[in-house]
């Protein structure tokens, strides 16, 4: 019978503002060629094939007709979920726990940058008989989520700046990153205003890559050496599409997810068991909600934790080392899979110079963004 | 609660009732542009078009010459190996005789059928080839097997594009000499509908 599952292998093409030199056919191979080399097992090998992606975002429709080449699963079991990696990373590891396969690999990537109308797309999301003829942008969404947030927890605009400051400096650190850059709070409060409390620095910019993760069960994981690294939680949620009905203060969707990968995992302590986190920041407020979600702390006192240095590299719990989706790139239905490959790279001690000293527990939390409310958790370890 | 209590309702309409406006519906023109980079391989497939010429990529594990030419090879899992010219030649591997638009919207009764296909072309492997139309035939005189060339834009129309070529038409002179083409059909068709699948 199978008792665990570890990521045994993974590869990335690293994030870049755009990519016009390679097809996305091109970008994936490569992920996918390093993760099979990086665990040493041939597609050919792999059971079965779980990627992420969605329609409007590829520009094809029923797009998941077109991954198998790229990741070497032409006439295997092959699904696309509509959803983030860290759903395709629990379907494959509900594959894995059934027995009937021994290694799953999943994949998602983002071309972002060949989406040229990526607000409209965004906008195409909204209710269309009662909420999208109000012409709102999509970021008005988060802007009024921003402002409940604020309102409930006396947080200001000025710590959800260092928010920014923090992860695109922590950027600087990570050679995959596409939006490095050391920045000040008064240049994130004095960029241009997008929807207020939203300034154009407090949003996440788009970037390109890819990842794809091999899975394999404890006896598989074994007989390949290497370093297994384990999946001991994973977690997912969603609230009401309803923007009329939904808790805007609080991430709910991200506390539910949260409880049960932290259930699954053994975990009662979050803060006291986590080691380090890697969680959505696609708005710079994002990253103290779903700190108060994950219960990293009590409601209201997350900008106290980022202030008093708890979340940096030094600090008792260091979050978005990688530089977060401010840092990296906000990288679609592939950001739970930059998170994922933070936390292999980190419990490997393959970080580099932003490795984390001692770890052992590594928690990804990713939201499929605006207008969504879908969140996932998933807990990693090295032991 | 019976089950009849969970039923929302709503009103029987007729026809007459969508005729008369009385039935509201909302419409939504979406702005979706997309602009997909297309790499390496198909990037220089497409300038080869623009030159007149179809090129490959062949690789050396599996020996297969693919178009259209890729970087990699799906079943060997590895950057493929070379670039090859194959020839603006080929058979009919399949075909279709299709008298509705892309749209759907029925043709009109001048406009003659649109005959998609799939051609192998002669240098690439077996059973790999064009999507392409055909054109030039009447619709009645296309089998199976059936040798086919292209019809290239002039130069200086083509922009890298895969219409660059216009369509196939039949090889006339080969025509003559050729044993499926003179009404065999049946001996056309077996060997390359075999060969199309073999490799898998
Ligand atoms: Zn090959």
């Amino acid at each position: 019978m199978v008792k665990r599952v570890a990521i045994v292998g993974i590869g990335t093409t690293g994030f870049r503002p755009v990519t016009p030199d390679v097809s996305f056919r091109e970008l994936i191979f490569e992920a996918a060629r390093k993760a099979y080399s990086d665990a040493g097992i041939e597609p050919s090998e792999i059971g079965g094939f779980v990627t992420a992606a969605e329609d409007f975002l590829e520009g094809y429709s029923i797009a998941d007709e077109y991954c198998p080449d790229q990741i070497g699963a032409v006439l295997k079991p092959t699904q696309t979920i509509p959803g983030d990696f860290l759903h395709a990373l629990a379907t494959g590891y509900m594959m894995i726990m059934t027995g009937a396969f021994k290694t799953v690999a999943i994949e998602a990537h983002s071309k972002a940058s060949n989406v040229k109308t990526i607000d409209d797309m965004m906008g195409f999301a909204l209710d269309p008989v009662y909420n999208r003829p109000l012409r709102e942008t999509p970021h008005a969404i988060a802007g009024l989520e921003m402002t409940r947030y604020m309102f409930e927890t006396c947080t200001s605009s000025e710590q959800c700046a260092k928010v920014v400051v923090k992860n695109r400096g922590n950027a600087m650190r990570n050679p995959y990153a596409a939006f490095a850059a050391e920045l000040t709070e008064k240049d994130v409060l004095g960029s241009e205003p997008v929807s207020l409390p939203l300034h154009r620095l407090d949003i996440a910019q788009h970037a390109d890559g890819a990842v794809v993760a091999v899975l394999a069960d404890d006896q598989t994981a074994q007989a390949l050496g290497g370093t297994p690294i384990w999946i001991d939680g994973i977690g997912w949620c969603t609230d009401t599409p309803t923007l009329e009905m939904r808790d805007w203060g609080e991430a709910a969707y991200a506390r539910i997810a949260a409880e049960m990968a932290y259930r699954m995992a053994g975990i009662a302590n979050p803060r006291g068991l986590v080691d380090f986190a890697e969680i959505c920041d696609e708005y710079s407020y994002k990253e103290l909600q779903h700190m108060e979600a994950l219960k990293f702390c009590n409601r209201g006192e997350a900008a106290d934790m980022l202030e008093s240095g708890a979340t940096s590299l030094q600090g008792e719990l260091p979050v978005n080392i990688s530089g977060g989706a401010l840092g990296v790139g906000h990288l679609f239905e592939a950001s739970g899979a930059h998170k994922i490959l933070e936390l292999v790279e980190q419990l490997r001690g393959h970080a580099g110079a932003r490795q984390i000293p001692d770890v052992n527990i590594g928690l990804a939390q990713v939201w499929r963004g605006v207008p969504t409310a879908t969140g996932a958790v998933a807990i990693l370890s090295n032991m | 609660m019976k089950l009849e209590d969970y039923e929302l309702g709503g009103t029987h309409l007729r026809s007459s009732d969508f005729e008369k406006g009385k039935v509201l519906t909302t419409a939504w023109q979406p702005n979706l542009a997309y602009a997909w980079d297309n790499g390496v391989a198909i990037g220089r497939y497409l300038a080869e078009l623009k030159e007149g010429r179809i090129v490959a990529r062949v690789c050396h594990s599996c020996n297969r010459i693919m178009i259209p030419p890729r970087m990699f090879c799906e079943l060997c899992f590895k950057p493929t190996d070379e670039w090859r010219y194959v020839k603006d030649t080929g058979t009919v591997n399949t075909f279709s005789v299709a008298h509705v638009n892309w749209d759907a919207s029925r043709r009109g009764p001048k406009e003659p059928p649109l005959i998609p296909a799939v051609i192998e072309i002669d240098g690439a492997s077996p059973g790999m080839g064009i999507l392409h139309m055909l054109g030039g035939v009447s619709p009645n005189g296309i089998t199976v097997g059936m040798r086919v060339e292209a019809v290239w834009k002039k130069p200086g129309e083509r922009t890298g594009a895969i219409t660059d070529i216009l369509y196939f038409k039949p090889i006339r002179a080969a025509a003559a000499k050729s044993p499926r083409a003179a009404g065999k059909a049946k001996a056309g068709r077996k060997p390359a509908a075999t060969r199309a699948r073999s490799k898998r």
